[in-house]
């Protein structure tokens, strides 16, 4: 069986330390996760949480069981198979002398990136985009000096009127 | 509606969930429920000398009984102290709720006096755990906890109160109900699965049951019995599954796995279909994973869907309860009789019957006392035993025939579990004869119990295998490691001094001739007895299977194979 990456989403209820749980979760069991992250829903107490993991398919499906065990996991799904939009958010400070500033903004210009803030000799531009879109920004500004740099994580939506939170829409969650 | 103290509200909470026993010790964070106890005299308490024998004390009890053992510590020391028998508890799927105090909650976080973090330190050797700030949460905590800690997977669950949540007031409304949207265990197997299981099953010709610790806990030794009988499929038990099955019936093979049978583990290896229900698969008996079972289809029947694929390919997987699963499968599954295979495990077995080594020597071994034993008490007796040596010997020699009768620390393996447990097991069954077997590296890591088996007047029995050594550690040593006894040889008290000066009798037993009398006069004494048994110092457990190595793999005897060959296939 081959490793390839697998985005899983999760529903999380509100309640105190089960970011901790979820994460100790993967330390503890030895799986490698790529990026992850949380935040709130159309839902108020329920969070969703998207995680990248590198693995197999038999563990993947390991993970899936795992956090499903956690008694506030209320939902995981691999979309990974299904047409889906992943988004990662890039800030990025470049080494930018007047000389190089034109051949930058045309370059951000291109990937639809936003220039948020420039002094003297640098530059910070935001991008958002698939994951492989931002490496490929990334690959380009590298000659230039990236002075620090900041990614997300991958969050991701199926495409199409289906959701991944159906059946938690409309109930209602004790806050915690 | 009444208004109530958080404490009140505890001990309410716990007699609404039919609590009736505890296992504690008290302490500065936990001083408000202890001051409501007295009010609640259906609450019987027992006072442990250390908060780990508490833990599995409570274990103990919900091994026995079947209902969920209860423990109580204070913040800080004595709630690390419970941290063991929580893990123990969550190795071995055991129903308890430990409840602890917390430092008051304007000093959480602080480094308060005897605070620790225990809800942090507890996240992966529980179940699900609380920390509760907040005097309205109470009720729906305990509600909630003992609902995880006994439905489904059973485990562990904690529950950290906050002192001055103890104190405060509020109205107490305990809930019918849980709400827990994201727990929802499966208890009806999938139709279609199980329908594929029982083809599979006609089909066979050498179909074979493992069964474990999930019969046990699933309440399904009958609806066990009923499908081996239809199907006429031998039954193996694991550890944990030990008692499942009336030992001297005729589909009951013994335990597989490190220290199992040879004809076991021939059996799963030669079987074309196993059907393993309500065991995981541990390492201790698949032995290295990938030649294991190799010609079968498996069957994995198990309440937890993270238990099936996690270690072995499954054929059919079934998520469900034991004893429900069983009962379909009973149903639909064809009447047969396996006599040819049965009897073809059987020769393998007869050739290499129980092992007593060399007994015309005049040596002492602990399989005497093993042998006694089973002939003396004719199945009416509960064990606890403690890990190592003896533990293995009492899963070998000792006949078991009615379910829950061998309790023992499967996946944790803890040293120390026997004596804290038999109190538990007593404390479930004060009529029945409850013996603690354990070695004397065990028994010293939680003698102090002795105090509270006289303080609480538990007439149970206690056995000491005493050889002089740590005696699995030193087996290994060895076997794997040139004899080189580093560390193992254990100096020990008298320990019928030590029981003496506890006001517990005692007999020491350096004969295999002396042992029937020493176990008939402790059962013909009334109230607790402790035998210690001197035996032979360097005996090994046989047959085993090197850590790491198949499980086709076995030796019985140091001399029928050469330890070079066996540490080669490590």
């Amino acid at each position: 069986m081959f490793a390839m990456k697998h985005t899983l989403v999760a529903l999380l209820r509100d309640q105190p330390g089960v970011l901790n749980r979820s994460v100790s979760l993967f330390r503890r069991r030895g799986f490698n996760i790529e990026s992850l992250t949380v935040g709130h829903t159309e839902t108020p107490g329920i969070s969703r949480m998207t995680l990248v993991v590198d693995g197999d398919t038999t563990s993947v499906e390991q993970v899936i069981k795992q956090l499903y065990k956690l008694i506030d996991v209320l939902k995981v799904s691999d979309v990974s198979q299904d047409p889906n939009v992943t988004r990662d958010l890039l800030l990025v400070k470049v080494y930018a002398p007047p000389a190089k500033r034109s051949e930058l903004m045309q370059l951000a210009d291109i990937f639809g990136a936003k220039i948020v803030d420039v002094v003297p000799d640098a530059m910070m531009i935001e991008l958002s985009g698939s994951p492989e879109q931002l490496d490929r920004f990334v690959d380009l500004i590298r000659p230039f000096g990236i002075r620090e740099l900041v990614r997300t994580g991958c969050v991701a939506m199926t495409r199409g009127a289906s959701t991944v939170s159906g059946p938690y829409q409309n109930q209602e969650f004790r806050a915690a | 509606m009444k208004t109530l103290t958080g404490a009140q509200m505890m001990c309410e909470a716990l007699l609404a969930e039919g609590v009736d026993v505890m296992f504690g010790y008290p302490g500065g964070a936990i001083m408000p429920f202890y001051h409501a106890l007295p009010e609640y005299p259906q609450l019987r308490h027992i006072l442990v000398r250390h908060e780990q024998a508490a833990g599995h004390a409570a274990e103990g009890y919900a091994r026995t009984s079947g209902k969920v053992g209860v423990c109580v510590a204070t913040s800080g020391p004595g709630a690390t102290n419970l941290v063991t028998a929580i893990a123990d508890a969550m190795m071995d799927s055991v129903p308890i709720v430990a409840i602890t105090g917390q430092v008051v909650t304007s000093l959480i976080g602080k480094d308060g006096f005897q605070e620790t973090d225990v809800t942090g330190i507890t996240q992966p050797i529980t179940k699900h755990n609380y920390l509760v700030t907040d005097v309205r949460d109470l009720p729906r905590v305990f509600k909630e906890a003992f609902h995880i800690a006994r439905t489904g997977r059973p485990g562990p669950v904690l529950i950290d109160v906050a002192k001055d949540v103890q104190n405060a007031r509020g109205m107490f409304e305990y809930p019918e109900s849980v709400d827990l949207p994201g727990y929802k265990p499966n208890y009806e197997g999938n139709r279609r699965q199980i329908k594929e299981a029982a083809n599979l099953l006609n089909q066979a010709k050498k179909p074979l049951i493992m069964a474990g610790h999930g019969i046990l806990l699933g309440h399904a030794s009958v609806e066990l019995r009923e499908f081996a009988e239809k199907t006429g499929i031998p039954v193996i038990t694991t550890l944990l599954g030990i008692s499942c099955i009336p030992e001297d019936h005729p589909l009951s093979l013994g335990m597989p796995g490190m220290h199992g049978w040879v004809h076991v583990n021939r059996a799963i290896q030669e079987c074309d279909v196993l059907f393993t229900i309500g065991a995981r698969f541990d390492d201790r008996v698949t032995g290295k994973l990938d030649t294991f079972a190799r010609n079968a289809k498996i069957i994995h029947v198990d309440i937890d869907p993270a238990e099936v694929g996690k270690n072995v390919i499954t054929a059919v997987p079934i998520v469900g309860d034991a004893k429900r699963v069983l009962e379909n499968l009973t149903e639909i599954v064809n009447a047969n009789e396996h006599s040819e295979w049965l009897n073809h495990i059987r020769e393998i077995q007869a050739t290499r019957s129980k092992r007593q080594r060399d007994p015309e020597s005049g040596m002492f071994t602990p399989h005497h006392v093993y042998a006694e034993f089973t002939q003396i008490m004719q199945g009416e007796f509960r064990v606890c035993t403690d890990v190592g040596q003896h533990q293995m010997w009492a899963a070998q020699l000792i006949e078991y025939m009615k379910p829950h009768t061998h309790i023992t620390s499967g996946g944790l393996g803890t040293m120390g579990f026997a004596l804290p447990a038999a109190m538990g097991v007593q404390v479930a069954c004060p009529n029945e004869e409850v013996w603690a077997i354990a070695g004397d590296g065990g028994f010293q890591m939680n003698l102090q119990e002795l105090a509270t088996v006289v303080q609480e007047s538990l007439p149970l029995k206690i056995c000491i295998i005493n050889n002089g050594y740590l005696g699995m550690v030193r087996q290994w040593q060895e076997l794997f490691h040139e004899r080189r006894y580093s560390a193992t040889p254990m100096w020990s008290p008298d320990f019928i001094k030590l029981a003496d000066a506890y006001g517990i009798p005692g007999l020491r037993v350096e004969r295999p001739e002396d042992v029937a009398e020493a176990i008939h006069q402790a059962r013909a004494t009334n109230g607790p007895f402790l035998i210690e048994f001197v035996v032979e110092r360097e005996v090994n457990v046989y047959p085993m299977v090197a850590p790491g190595a198949s499980i086709s793999d076995m030796f019985e005897d140091p001399n029928e194979v050469e330890i070079e060959d066996v540490v080669a296939v490590k």
